[in-house]
């Protein structure tokens, strides 16, 4: 191979050296509960769970779910409708309280209409009762019973539920 | 090798040329009006200048800025200020039935993950209407489910309300001047912590939020635009999921045979059944209804007897 062909062949091999290690972006789980699944599909089960906050390391992505890394070494598929490109921060007294919220890529968890205001909500609307709001959040399905309801009625997902 | 040391040099040269542009054309997005603003001798002091810019920012916010977590907040006020009006139906198994239906729903959504997840509960009353609090809390009337025929309908009902969580219908009711002093406290407090005004100022920018959504969900309704978006996501959902997307269409029909037009609930908030119907499209006809199987149909039963 001739010297003025194997210039650009290195500057190829440097660039796409330099973009590997880039191409592992990180998104925050901005749900309270995330679940991370054995493959891409709603049909899948569960493997993991990641909390509020965790930062996520994207391995790749297919259609609209991603393949993850999470704290402590947990790997599985989520469904981005879980993920944020923001960094999150815990806010005041949390693990990063020199991050503001004005910037654009940060969020404070925790900040704006939160517990708090809706604790002083609650006070000024006494009337307003969240008993049965507190119930419906107790109903708590598992992946395993949708599943199972699905097959039990002989509902069929498309293509294995990819999506 | 001797290839490799006579290259090596330009080649490092080259790259740090390449990371030293990409650096400063980040660091001209980040500095732009507050470094502006903040030339010395200038007209205002770098406080002045953060606020302006830090106001600037939140004023261009919309709903879409609103994070899950503050959404979840917003719809269990306007679910609990909704159940101010209407009792709930407490039998455990029949709201059991319909938490495993929508949330099989929700799964094959677009957006199945939502801050605090989504929930479902029967209203006590003979009203036909349902509600979709943002963040995934959704309300259905007796009167609504006694009106469906099979649990292909009732997947129906429900994936159209997942519609309109997906797309965060109810938020876009807010106005946005109460989104604007919401974000303005934010940005101008960051991570410090409030002061009693800043969360007074919060706590009516919250109130207000949930009046507009509690009044679009309950009287004034969405545009015709949102509903038909909801009923095309409803379609997507029955279709990847393995219902029948024709139960919409029959849904609809049967509501708009039994709906006194001029009456409260679902007709007052939503366009013409009939008008969603041909909206809806070939996409989802009705002539193509089958009998479900055997246990789909035994479980619907059992659910309706208890309704």
């Amino acid at each position: 191979m001739s010297k003025s062909r194997m210039l650009p062949m290195i500057i190829v091999v440097l660039f796409v050296a330099a973009t590997a290690g880039a191409a592992l972006e990180v998104m925050s789980v901005q749900v309270k509960n995330g679940q991370l699944r054995s493959s891409p599909s709603f049909l899948a089960g569960p493997v993991a769970e990641v909390a509020y906050c965790d930062p996520v390391e994207v391995l790749r992505q297919q259609g609209d779910w991603m393949e993850v890394n999470a704290p402590g070494g947990k790997k599985g598929w989520i469904h981005q409708s879980a993920l944020t490109k923001k960094k999150m921060s815990l806010g005041a007294g949390g693990k990063n309280p020199e991050l503001g919220a004005s910037s654009d890529e940060v969020a404070l968890a925790g900040k704006g209409f939160n517990a708090d205001v809706e604790s002083r909500y609650r006070t000024a609307h006494r009337s307003v009762d969240f008993a049965w709001v507190d119930r419906m959040e107790l109903m708590r399905i598992s992946p395993e019973e949708t599943v199972a309801f699905l097959r039990d009625g002989g509902v069929k997902p498309q293509a294995g539920g990819v999506k | 090798m001797r290839l490799c040391s006579r290259f090596s040099v330009p080649v490092f040269v080259l790259a740090t040329l390449c990371l030293a542009l990409s650096l400063s054309i980040r660091d001209c997005r980040a500095a732009s009006l507050g470094d502006v603003l903040r030339i010395p001798g200038g007209v205002v002091n770098s406080g002045q200048a953060d606020s302006i810019v830090r106001g600037a920012k939140a004023i261009g916010k919309t709903f879409q800025d609103i994070t899950p977590e503050q959404e979840y907040y917003i719809g269990r006020a306007v679910a609990a200020t909704i159940l101010q009006s209407y009792r709930p139906y407490p039998d455990e198994e029949a709201n059991r039935y319909l938490n495993v239906l929508g949330q099989s729903l929700a799964q094959a959504s677009d957006r199945p993950e939502t801050f605090g997840g989504y929930h479902f509960l029967i209203l006590d009353s003979e009203e036909i209407n349902a509600f979709a609090a943002p963040g995934g809390l959704i309300l259905v009337t007796r009167g609504m489910l006694r009106l469906c025929r099979d649990e292909d309908q009732v997947a129906a009902v429900l994936a159209h309300e997942i519609g309109h969580i997906k797309g965060r219908h109810g938020l876009r009711a807010i106005r946005t001047s109460r989104l604007t002093t919401a974000f303005t406290v934010l940005a101008a407090e960051g991570a410090k912590n409030f002061g009693g005004s800043q969360v007074a100022q919060l706590t009516e920018a919250f109130e207000g939020s949930v009046s507009d959504v509690t009044a679009t969900l309950t009287n004034s309704g969405y545009s015709r635009e949102l509903e038909r978006e909801a009923d095309q996501e409803a379609v997507a959902i029955l279709i990847r999921i393995g219902y029948d997307p024709g139960a919409l269409s029959s849904m609809l029909q049967e509501m708009d045979k039994r709906m006194v037009r001029s009456g409260p609930g679902f007709a007052k908030t939503h366009p013409d059944p009939k008008d969603r119907v041909q909206a809806i499209g070939a996409r989802a006809g009705t002539s193509s209804r089958t009998a479900p199987p055997p246990e789909r149909k035994k479980r619907f039963d059992l659910f309706m007897s208890k309704v």
